[in-house]
């Protein structure tokens, strides 16, 4: 069983951590776009840390021997799937970063192929010109 | 392809910090082929977009590195927006011999992508024994996958057609090291390949794309989930 000091901390802990994304959200420092798994965690550690029932019947069907470890994997799984989720924002970032690069040395290589051909039909005189197009 | 009587073509030439003899290969370039320069600056810190234009090349600057393989995609965006009926791209740091751009573009008649291989008919080209391992190995592979043979799969030494090009402008093209897997995808996605011996000239000393110890490794790495990956794929044109 748990001690209320316990209970007391997983419980102000959880509190704490589920304030810290809402404001961040609120704040618009954390996109509400990639917060749902952050805000969905901290939703389950509160509940777990409420109702301690639920660890203890988690703990039965996942067969481990303690609470504790119970806790501890639920967090790695969370903490994993939070990496990953991180990982394929970064990929899709990777392909519009190299998307924008991309277009930005277009557009600027056109411009000065545009340029230089001005430069050339008022430098040049007009019978070359028309040679060489 | 059916090249039309006055093909457009663009010479396409990724370059990263190649100041220093950007110019001449492109001049030398420029002597061979009727068409556009474009050389894809990628992020250099030294004068390489200016000495390319010196030289006579359109150049499309990346403000960021971004790797060999997005380089190379720039030119080909550049090409389908101009309306250029083929590509032709080699590397900027001169290997690549001028005189085989006749025959490469020559082969793109009867093909879609036509690789230039240092391999096919005893050519001079000896790399590393290491190096000459994984290229027989990623080579094999991508030959099982493609159905055809291929020689020299890491080659970038290429001419492209048009269709082709819609197929490389695609965000399937890997930004770091297109070779073997992306020939393979090009093969199943029922674009003709074929393969030309092409003459390399002496290269100049030092930097490798696969220098290293830790690129080696990521490169194998990386190659081997792309082919492995190919068969399970379904690429649409």
């Amino acid at each position: 069983m748990m001690t209320a000091n316990q209970h007391v901390f997983a419980m102000a802990v959880s509190v704490v951590t589920l304030g810290v994304i809402l404001e961040l959200i609120r704040r618009r420092k954390l996109r509400e776009e990639y917060s749902f798994l952050w805000v969905i965690t901290t939703l389950g550690m509160l509940v777990l840390s409420i109702w301690y029932g639920l660890v203890e019947w988690l703990t039965r069907l996942s067969g481990a021997v303690t609470p504790t470890t119970t806790l501890f994997i639920f967090g790695l799984v969370f903490l994993l799937l939070i990496s990953v989720h991180f990982s394929t924002v970064l990929s899709r970032l990777t392909e519009q970063v190299r998307r924008l690069t991309q277009e930005l040395a277009i557009l600027s290589a056109e411009r000065d192929d545009a340029r230089t051909r001005a430069e050339n039909r008022t430098s040049v005189d007009p019978g070359r010109e028309r040679e060489a197009s | 392809m059916i090249l039309s009587e006055n093909p457009r073509i663009l010479v396409v030439m990724p370059a990263f910090n190649e100041a220093r003899q950007i110019r001449r290969v492109v001049e030398a370039v420029r002597g061979q082929v009727e068409g556009d320069v474009l050389v894809v600056d990628d992020g250099s810190a030294d004068d390489t977009a200016v000495e390319a234009r010196r030289g006579g090349a359109i150049v499309a600057t990346h403000p960021v590195n971004l790797g060999y393989g997005a380089a190379l995609q720039t030119g080909y965006r550049y090409a389908l927006r101009r309306g250029y009926d083929a590509v032709l791209q080699l590397d900027a740091d001169g290997q690549h011999d001028p005189a085989s751009i006749p025959p490469l573009l020559g082969a793109l008649a009867h093909a879609d992508v036509v690789v230039g291989s240092r391999f096919l008919d005893g050519s001079s080209y000896r790399p590393p024994l290491l190096r000459r391992l994984g290229m027989w190995l990623f080579g094999s592979v991508a030959s099982a996958l493609s159905g055809q043979r291929i020689t020299d799969p890491t080659s970038g030494f290429q001419a492209i057609s048009r269709e082709a090009l819609h197929f490389y402008s695609h965000e399937r093209y890997p930004v770091d090291y297109p070779d073997a897997d992306v020939l393979a995808m090009v093969a199943r996605s029922g674009l003709r390949l074929t393969e030309v011996p092409v003459r390399m000239l002496p290269s100049p000393p030092g930097k490798s794309m696969h220098g290293g110890f830790l690129k080696p490794l990521y490169y194998v790495f990386r190659m081997s989930l792309a082919l492995f990956l190919v068969p399970l794929r379904s690429e649409k044109r």
